[in-house]
Order: C-alpha cells, then sequence, then structure tokens
C-alpha cells in the first residue's frame, strides 16, 4: 500500500487508513484498560442508550459469548459496561465490534486521574458514618423517651449511662467529616459552621457525660446524636448530586486524540501516545482525526476545520508550509506534518496553562454558608459568654450552673437547620435543572449564577451550532440530479458536504466511478461516463455562483448557499437575560462579518471579533473590573481560558472535553434557553435559602432567649431542633414547584445525540 | 420493672445486628448500580450460569 506521495491524489484517503485506524483504536482501548491481573485487561465502555433490562441481558450475551471474554457486567444507573478479557486470545476491538454490531453507541470510559476513586470513597465513609449516626440516634432516642416519660432517680442514671456508651463512640466515628473539617478552618484561621458544630456536639456530650456522673441533672446525649444524623443527611444528599452530575458529564467524555501516527524513515507508520511525541518528528494525520500537537505541514494538503480551537466556522484549506494547531480537526485529505513541539508546550497545554492561572481568581469566592458562618459563630460564642457570665453574677458564684446554661445555649444554636438550609436548596435544585437538562458540576456554582449581571457568548458552537445548513438555492435542483449529488455528498467529511446531504435527505444513490476529493477545491466523481463535480464555482466551471455548486457533466449547475443556523431559543435567552437587566456580549474568534450577522439575528449589541483566548479573557477581567459578575457561555478550546475566568461558566454538551471541563453547568439541551432556565433557577434558589436562613434566625430568636434564662429542657431542645431542620427541608423543597418557562423541546433524546457526536466521530477514524 | 433490663440488650443487640448488615452489603458493593439491580430482578431468564464480575 503506497501512503506517501500526492495525498491531495484523495481517493487513497478512502482505504489507505482502515488498518492503521484499527491499530490505533486498539491501542487508545487497551490503554484505557486496567490490568487487575497478568494477561487480563478490564475494560470499561460508556453506554448512553442502555435502559432497561432487555438492553443489559443483549449486552451480557453479546459480549460474554465472545470467546476471549472472562467476565462482563452491565452498570445501569451509571450506563457502563466492564468487560474483563484475556489478552492473549482476542482484541479489545473485537468488544468494541460487538457492541456496533447491537447498534448501540457508546465510547470507552477513562476513569480519569484517579479523583474518581477518592470520591467514591468519601461517598462511603459518609454513609458509614450516617448509618452509625442513625443507629447510635435510634437507641439513644428509645432510652431519652423513656426518661422524659416518667423514669426517675436509679433508672433514669442507668439510661443515660448507656446512652453514653453508645454516643461516644457513634460520635467518635460519625462526627469526623465534621470535626476534620472544622480544624482545617481554624488552622487556616478560618471559621466555618462546622466549628460551632464540633463544638456544641462535643460540649453537650462533654457536659452529659458529667451530669450523669455526678448524678443528676439533665443529658443532651440525644441532641448530639440526632444533630451529627440529620446534618450527616444533608451531607450525603450534597455528595450524591456530585455524583450524579459527574456521572452524567463523564457519559458526554469521549476519545481525544491520545495517540499519534508517528511516519519513520522508510514510510512506516507506528502509532505513539501524544505524550511520547517529541518536536521535530513527522507525523500523519488521517481525514477525521485531530492534530495531536502543533505542526508544519510538509506534505498534503486538506480542509482543516479550526471551530473548537479558534472559533472560526469555516473550515480553511491548509496545505505545504501550513501551520496547524493541536487539536484542530482534519476534514478530507491525508497530511504528513512534522512537529513543531511537543505535546506538553503545544497550543492544548498553553490554554491549559491558562486556565489553571485563570483558576485562582475564582477560588477567592466564599460560599454563602460559610459567609454566614462567620457572622453566626462568633456571635453564638459571645452569646454564650454572656449568658455565662451573666448567671455567674446572678448566680453568686454559682460557676458550674453558668456553664451548664452557656453549654446548653451553644446547644441550641447548634446550626443544625443552618448547616442544612444550603445543602438542601442545592440539591433540590440540582435535581430541577437535571430535569431541565442542566448538569450542574459544582453546588456553590449556583449560588455564583444567582449573581451574574452580565453574560459573554460565544459565537460558533455556542450561539449558532457550528455546523452550516443549507439556507438558499442558486438555480434549479432537477430530480434526477438527487441521487447523483447524494452519493458525491455522501463521501466526503466536508461541513459543506453533511450540509447538502442532510438537505436533501436520505434516499436513493447513484453509483459513481473513481470518486477523488480535492482538499480545498471539492469532490469530483464520474458517472456514466460524464464527470460531476461538488465544490468551489471557480473550481466546478460555474463562476457566476456563490455557494457550494453542483455541475453535471458541462451542463448546468446548481449552488447551494450555506449558513451557521442559529442555536434554537438564542434570541429569546438573550431577551429573558436583557428583560433581568443583564448586560449581554458576544465574543468570538470568527471574522467581523460572521460575528456581526449572529449578534444582529440574536439582538446582541455588543460585540469583538477575531479575538484571542487571552484577548477573551481580558474582556471578561475588563468587565470584571467593573464591578461585575461575569457568566461566560463558550463551547471551544479557545473559550477554555475565558470560562475559568468568569465568575461562572456553561458549555453545551457537545462542546471540546476542555471546555466542558472548564464549565460548571452543561447543557444537555439542544437549544439555547437552558441559559436562561438555569439563571431563574438561581434566582429561585437564592430567594430559597435566605427564607431558610430567615427561619433558622427566627427559630434562634426564639430558642436563645429561652436557653440563656436557664429554662430548655433537653425535651424543647429535641423538639426545636428537629421542627427547624424539617421546616427548612420543606420550603426547599417548594422549589420543585414549577413555574418559567415552558418546555419546548424534547431533549431527553438530544442527550443520546450529544453523545452520538463523538461515537460518529470515532467511526470516522 | 427490673425483670425487663434484659430488653435493653436485646434492642441494642437488634440494632447492632442492622447496623452490621448495612455495613456488609456496603462492603460487598450492592448499592452500585440500584437501577440496574431493580431491573434484573424482572429477568426471568434462570438459563446457564451468566458470567459476572
Amino acid at each position: 500500500m503506497s501512503c506517501c506521495g500526492d495525498a491531495a491524489a484523495g481517493r487513497q484517503t478512502l482505504d489507505l487508513p482502515a488498518q492503521m485506524r484499527e491499530r490505533a483504536r486498539e491501542d487508545d482501548l487497551r490503554r484505557a484498560s486496567s490490568e487487575p491481573s497478568p494477561g487480563r485487561l478490564q475494560t470499561v465502555w460508556v453506554v448512553p442508550d442502555m435502559h432497561c433490562i432487555a438492553c443489559i441481558r443483549s449486552i451480557e450475551k453479546a459480549v460474554g459469548a465472545l470467546a476471549h471474554v472472562e467476565a462482563v457486567r452491565a452498570n445501569l444507573s451509571r450506563r457502563l459496561v466492564s468487560v474483563t478479557w484475556r489478552t492473549d486470545e482476542g482484541s479489545a476491538l473485537a468488544i468494541d465490534h460487538a457492541l456496533d454490531a447491537l447498534g448501540f453507541a457508546h465510547t470507552v470510559f477513562e476513569p480519569g486521574d484517579g479523583s474518581s476513586a477518592a470520591v467514591e470513597a468519601r461517598g462511603r465513609q459518609l454513609l458509614l458514618c450516617l448509618a452509625v449516626a442513625g443507629f447510635a440516634s435510634a437507641n439513644i432516642m428509645l432510652l431519652s423517651v423513656s426518661v422524659w416519660s416518667g423514669a426517675v432517680e436509679e433508672t433514669a442514671r442507668l439510661f443515660h449511662l448507656i446512652s453514653a456508651l453508645i454516643a461516644v463512640p457513634a460520635v467518635a466515628y460519625a462526627g469526623r467529616p465534621f470535626f476534620t473539617s472544622a480544624l482545617t478552618a481554624l488552622s487556616a484561621r478560618r471559621l466555618n459552621m462546622d466549628v460551632p458544630i464540633s463544638l456544641a456536639v462535643i460540649l453537650a456530650l462533654a457536659m452529659s457525660i458529667f451530669e450523669t456522673l455526678a448524678g443528676d441533672g439533665d443529658a443532651y446525649f440525644d441532641a448530639a446524636v440526632t444533630l451529627l444524623f440529620f446534618l450527616l443527611i444533608g451531607r450525603y444528599l450534597d455528595h450524591l448530586m456530585r455524583i450524579k452530575a459527574r456521572a452524567a458529564v463523564d457519559r458526554l467524555a469521549r476519545l481525544a486524540a491520545k495517540s499519534a501516527l508517528v511516519l519513520g524513515e522508510d514510510g512506516e507508520t507506528t502509532v505513539v501516545p501524544v505524550t511520547e511525541v517529541l518536536a521535530g518528528a513527522r507525523l500523519r494525520v488521517l481525514p477525521g482525526e485531530r492534530v495531536p500537537v502543533d505542526g508544519v505541514v510538509i506534505d498534503g494538503a486538506s480542509d482543516i476545520d479550526r471551530s473548537l480551537v479558534t472559533g472560526e466556522s469555516e473550515p480553511v484549506v491548509i496545505a505545504k508550509d501550513g501551520r496547524l494547531e493541536a487539536g484542530v480537526l482534519n476534514l478530507t485529505g491525508v497530511i504528513d506534518m512534522v512537529a513543531t513541539a511537543d505535546a506538553d508546550h503545544s497550543f492544548l497545554a498553553e490554554i491549559n496553562r491558562m486556565m489553571a492561572a485563570a483558576e485562582r481568581g475564582r477560588s477567592a469566592y466564599i460560599r454563602v454558608a460559610d459567609r454566614m458562618a462567620q457572622i453566626y459563630a462568633p456571635a453564638v460564642h459571645l452569646l454564650a459568654l454572656v449568658t455565662f457570665i451573666g448567671w455567674t453574677i446572678v448566680g453568686g458564684g454559682d460557676w458550674v450552673n453558668a456553664l451548664t446554661i452557656a453549654i446548653a445555649v451553644l446547644i441550641i444554636t447548634c446550626p443544625c437547620a443552618l448547616g442544612l438550609a444550603v445543602p438542601v436548596a442545592h440539591v433540590v435544585a440540582a435535581n430541577r435543572l437535571f430535569a431541565d437538562g442542566i448538569l450542574m458540576r459544582d453546588g456553590a456554582a449556583i449560588e455564583r449564577l444567582a449573581r451574574i449581571d452580565a453574560v459573554v457568548f460565544d459565537k460558533t458552537g455556542t450561539l449558532t451550532l457550528g455546523q452550516p445548513k443549507v439556507s438558499e438555492l442558486e438555480g434549479e435542483l432537477p430530480a434526477k440530479w438527487r441521487p447523483v449529488l447524494r452519493a458525491l455528498a455522501s463521501r466526503s467529511s466536508h461541513p459543506a458536504a453533511k450540509a447538502i446531504a442532510d438537505f436533501l435527505q436520505p434516499g436513493p444513490q447513484a453509483e459513481l466511478d473513481a470518486i477523488n476529493e480535492k482538499p480545498g477545491f471539492g469532490v469530483e466523481a464520474r458517472y456514466q461516463g460524464k464527470r460531476v463535480r461538488l465544490g468551489r464555482p471557480g473550481w466546478v466551471g460555474a463562476p457566476q455562483l456563490t455557494g457550494v455548486t453542483f455541475r453535471f457533466g458541462d451542463g448546468d449547475s446548481v449552488g447551494f448557499k450555506l449558513a451557521d443556523v442559529m442555536r434554537p431559543g438564542a434570541r429569546e435567552t438573550v431577551g429573558a437575560l436583557k428583560a433581568g437587566g443583564v448586560k449581554v456580549e458576544l465574543v468570538s474568534g470568527d471574522h467581523g462579518d460572521a460575528v456581526a450577522a449572529a449578534a444582529a439575528e440574536a439582538d446582541v449589541g455588543t460585540f469583538i471579533a477575531g479575538a484571542t483566548p487571552a484577548q477573551k479573557i481580558e474582556r471578561i477581567h475588563a468587565l470584571q473590573h467593573d464591578g461585575r459578575n461575569v457568566l461566560m457561555v463558550g463551547d471551544g478550546l479557545n473559550d477554555g481560558p475565558a470560562l475559568t475566568a468568569a465568575d461562572v461558566s456553561m458549555a453545551p454538551a457537545a462542546a471540546s472535553d476542555v471546555g466542558r471541563m472548564a464549565a460548571d453547568f452543561v447543557l444537555v439541551r439542544p437549544d439555547l434557553t437552558g441559559v436562561a432556565r438555569a439563571h431563574e433557577t438561581a434566582l429561585q434558589t437564592g430567594r430559597v435559602v435566605r427564607q431558610n436562613f430567615a427561619i433558622a434566625l427566627i427559630y434562634n430568636c426564639i430558642a436563645v432567649p429561652m436557653a440563656m434564662a436557664g429554662g430548655v429542657t433537653p425535651l424543647i431542645a429535641a423538639i426545636a431542633m428537629s421542627a427547624s431542620s424539617v421546616l427548612v427541608i420543606a420550603n426547599s423543597l417548594r422549589l420543585n414547584w414549577r413555574g418559567g418557562l415552558p418546555e419546548t423541546v424534547d431533549f431527553r433524546s438530544a442527550e443520546a445525540a450529544a453523545v452520538a457526536v463523538p461515537a460518529r466521530l470515532e467511526a470516522a477514524r | 420493672m427490673n425483670n425487663l433490663i434484659f430488653l435493653i440488650p436485646v434492642a441494642l443487640g437488634l440494632g447492632l445486628l442492622g447496623l452490621a448488615a448495612f455495613v456488609w452489603s456496603l462492603h460487598t458493593n450492592q448499592y452500585d448500580d440500584l437501577d440496574g439491580a431493580a431491573q434484573r430482578i424482572l429477568d426471568d431468564d434462570d438459563g446457564p450460569e451468566e458470567t459476572t464480575s
């Protein structure tokens, strides 16, 4: 198989790389696998369309039937299929093909940097703490109820002793998440909610033990343990929300260029991981692949889609000596290039560095709960101190009694409702967003979203779909041309050809010979002895037309005018945001005319065209400098730094990996109204959180004077604390009551579509 | 009253039993795929031993 020479001869792109592609794919699959024991690999696939027992059964049966597969297990909750197979008897590609044959879209799942294991371990620990706290609080409450209902003297004392025996180990175990967090905060000289919580629990326990041993008085064992139980529920819900969003985002993960084809002296190619490509290496990039590192073309020519990298919506033609950035997509021809930088110094790495730098600004944000804690904690401790001093004076130096009452104040003010106020509201909001097709990756993001007063949109792929559609026909399109045109358009992966194929809709295709794609010009073929061409008007021979032109033989021609289509709901979203008093801007890397047209169509007043990633950050910083809180909505690699620099960010599901990982919210729905919906939900959540704080405050206003007056008994403490928690939870659940924008699209199928995009990309490899 | 005292260790023992059962189920990964478990019970194909991990 000859691979060198004139790549523009195009035809070879259709059959040459099949083997190489398979090798590269097998390599990628193996690299994503883990090795549970020597000679065995465990590979995990994401199968988003797996819905029911029939799907599970067919996948487990078909894959399990392969001779080299040892075990296969489908996980329906996470839509994962994990397969253990023997490496000496077969390939990962065979399993991949088996999934293909079943018709399930799939991508290989990469466990990532090991952080997901840490998150899982944390969830497990929280659940164990929750179980221990639940067990302890149930049993202690049982004993407490008997004390309240009249057990006295020896019996009460015995019950208290048993309670202490349960409570001390339970608190020591289940309280760890709070104690460690409080210690971390204190050692950084900060205060968070966990400080008063830990203090109240420990003091309540200590005082109760003292009272029990001293013989009389009240014991707060039940309060200390139930408190932990309630708060752990809040913590665990918060954790679950994160897991859910994370799993959904993982489901969108696609296989990026992880390997490169290195060209040896003899023209042979070898598959090498991208990280091992050095500057000066000669690489081959096949159509449908992304360029792995920065470089210069030495041979061949092709159309290059740079939209994810620079924001340019139109593919550009690259020939010898043309420069390529890492991450751009090669559309039509085979190109050979020389790497000018290794992976660590490529465009992509540069973007990552800019993102790391921008990240520092955002960490300055303090979560609402922690802001509250900074006022609340000192206030509570001050109140307890005042109580202690006051009662010492009133009681004529009876400091033991004064201390008991001061501790009762601390217990009653322990921010149980406050600890639940934020996480419960966030969990409910996240579920509502989830139902709306918006994934929230971080709980604090919704607080930041509620504060925004400026939105910066990217154009290509965000405000627009990033794929051209046929908008207008120039001339007549006779019905007999359609099969020819369909066959011709389907042979190219150029977006214009795809747009025309979409426009024609699936149907009969004509038999073509000698199909040849000329990068930068178009495709040509022979049909019944006549030459048919689809491409640039000048090349086709119809220079009077302007769009992509088709010419049948030497006869008539027809032109297709293409336009990048606006994302549905763009105008409505911009309108809704403006009505809410938010400043809307458009900052794009694309050319002036295209940006101006999109800005006019979406009714965005201010726009900046031709912006580099650095200029995008500058614009956001300028807005922030004016005291604005900025939301960035973007999808491309070039938006990555801007997404990180903004106060809060969103990306469509079809965004680049970098864009999606940098964004706080991922829009799974195909239209843009998700931006307005999320903003509205964020505002409502903010209101509910404030109401929750108000409820907690009212409770404190009633309970604290009672406690300071020394009138609180353990029974009152238990009832009051539970009541305020239940109120706060009930109030948060109100967020589920629908309101706002009516539902317009069925985005549930769009989740599958969003995943199908990467699957299609891989099929092209 | 005193002859009812044996109820306390019994209550505690039962509680601990429940806790132990929960910890065991957690450690044997029974909470990893709740949706899948809900569906698998509907499957009445008791054919040859499935390959499972």
